[in-house]
């Protein structure tokens, strides 16, 4: 983010503005991605006149950025309505799209409708790998063809790749792929458990030992030694930091209508369908529970060394019982950046089985190997 | 300049009033800007059809108990400001939406 939209975002959390919005148009799609966190049957999209009453909501809230993203956005025939009503608002949009049904003249339409960026996923470099993960045969290449249109349209792409085993040996291969289209890459470290808890997903992550080495590779983090170096103890500020933008500058609205903190926090704080916008953001005793959150009121966080650098996510905590709590997949990468586990690991291991407890000596290949099985025991 | 001109907002921008203040980006370039309470009355207030002396001595010299000729000079390089960087549009003819093209890499 420029410091200037930083600035802008920091004003917009003093005056109490959901700056950035997520809109799901959809949960179908046209891709059956194996890591995928969504049920894709419709239970009752919004229609388009329902979209339209809720982005007008969004924009007098004084929304900027909206995302719109899916399931497959693409596969929603008033789309492109959509998205001419949004601009019409003024608003920054910004897409997440599979990009397989991208052509010239889709590309050619994004640009005359000013769309800030478009992120397109992309697992592998090689077909077989990134069409095995999607399931659908031919994607990549399809995929890959969209970002040339819109790349020929000076349109800004981000592909967007998550590490998993089946493409851990790809993500240098998919950044040299973006570096001969132009365009940006990011690597989400980690696969997210469904929307409704279920986290059989999960076994689908590449693993502590692919977290290292992805968090030594200068390639992906920048500096290494500032990276993986051990945290700074918590001070009486980060103690009171907010632990992400979720329900203070941001917040999602699903194609239901149903309103939560960020995409991945479903904690349900109310409907557009029933609700102003504006007045689930304002009142709602969810979101304001979730603007009450500290650091120093974490049970295990706030006691953790990792407390002030950790990227907890209250989402995934809330997906593991508790937002309040940790989030073993937060844990799991503070530990692979510094060698260093978390008060969350350590009580696990202080209350399992007495054998476990003589298996985590602090030597950093045990500790290392056992970490697996501490997260599987968790879930 | 002399004030009789018209200016317009480039359909190529996103834009939110955020407090007093007007937050303005470039989808030709993604750059932002932020105008300050005066520039974002101006902001508001251009549509095309009314010439800019017109918006000064209605909008901002009535506001601000300000002088006319030196707010309309301030109101003509704010336009030509943002005009060069393709957010606002100026021309001695309305601007009508069929007209309203810019240019979209400058
Ligand atoms: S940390 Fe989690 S809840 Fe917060 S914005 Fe990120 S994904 Fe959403
Ligand atoms: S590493 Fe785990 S216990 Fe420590 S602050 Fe992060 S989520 Fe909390």
């Amino acid at each position: 983010m420029s410091a200037l939209l930083q600035e802008m975002s920091d004003r917009a959390l003093a005056l109490g503005v959901p700056f950035s919005v997520q809109v799901d148009l959809t949960y179908r799609c046209n891709e059956k991605c194996i890591h995928c966190y969504l049920d894709h049957d419709d239970h009752g999209e919004m229609t388009t006149a329902e979209i339209k009453f809720l982005l007008k909501e969004m924009a007098e809230a004084g929304v900027f950025i909206l995302t719109l993203s899916g399931g497959e956005v693409f596969l929603r025939r008033d789309f492109f309505e959509i998205l001419e009503y949004a601009r019409e608002l003024t608003f920054c949009v910004k897409l997440k799209t599979n990009a397989v049904l991208i052509r010239e003249e889709q590309a050619a339409r994004l640009r005359e409708l000013a769309v800030q960026s478009i992120q397109v996923s992309i697992y592998s470099h090689r077909p077989e790998v990134h069409d095995a993960i999607t399931k659908v045969p031919g994607s990549l290449r399809r995929s890959i063809n969209a970002i040339r249109f819109l790349k020929s349209q000076n349109l800004k792409v981000i592909m967007a790749n998550v590490l998993m085993t089946a493409n851990r040996e790809d993500i240098h291969g998919v950044r040299a792929l973006a570096d001969e289209l132009g365009v940006e890459c990011t690597l989400d470290p980690t696969v997210t458990p469904m929307m409704d808890g279920d986290r059989s997903v999960l076994t689908l992550n590449a693993g502590e030992s692919a977290l290292r080495q992805i968090f030594r590779d200068e390639a992906f983090i920048g500096n290494a030694e500032e990276f993986c170096a051990p945290p700074p103890p918590p001070t009486p500020d980060s103690m009171d930091s907010l632990p992400c933008s979720a329900g203070h500058t941001a917040c999602y609205v699903s194609p239901y209508g149903e309103f939560y903190p960020c995409v991945q926090f479903p904690l349900s704080c109310g409907n557009v369908r029933r609700q102003r916008f504006i007045d689930i953001w304002r009142n709602s005793e969810q979101l304001k529970e979730v603007r009450s959150i500290r650091l120093r009121d974490l049970t295990s966080c706030s006691k953790c060394a990792h407390g002030s650098t950790c990227t907890r996510c209250p989402g995934l905590a809330f997906l593991e019982g508790n937002m309040r709590g940790p989030s073993i997949a937060d844990c799991e990468k503070s530990y692979a950046r510094t060698g260093i586990p978390s008060a969350n690991l350590l009580a696990k291991t202080e209350t399992a089985a007495p054998r476990r407890l003589v298996q985590i000596q602090l030597v950093p290949a045990i500790t290392g190997s056992r970490f697996d099985g501490i997260g599987a025991g968790a879930q | 300049m002399s004030g009789r001109v018209y200016v317009a907002r480039s359909a190529r921008v996103a834009a939110r009033k955020l407090g007093e203040e007007m937050l303005v980006m470039s989808a030709v370039d993604s750059t932002l800007f932020t105008l300050n309470p005066t520039a974002t009355i101006l902001w508001e207030a251009v549509d095309g059809a009314t010439l800019l002396d017109e918006i000064v001595n209605s909008k901002i010299c009535s506001e601000f108990e300000v002088n006319g000729e030196e707010a309309l000079r301030d109101a003509e390089m704010l336009a030509k400001d943002l005009a060069k960087h393709g957010i606002l549009l100026i021309s001695d003819q309305p601007i009508t939406p069929a007209n309203s093209r810019v240019p979209e890499r400058v």
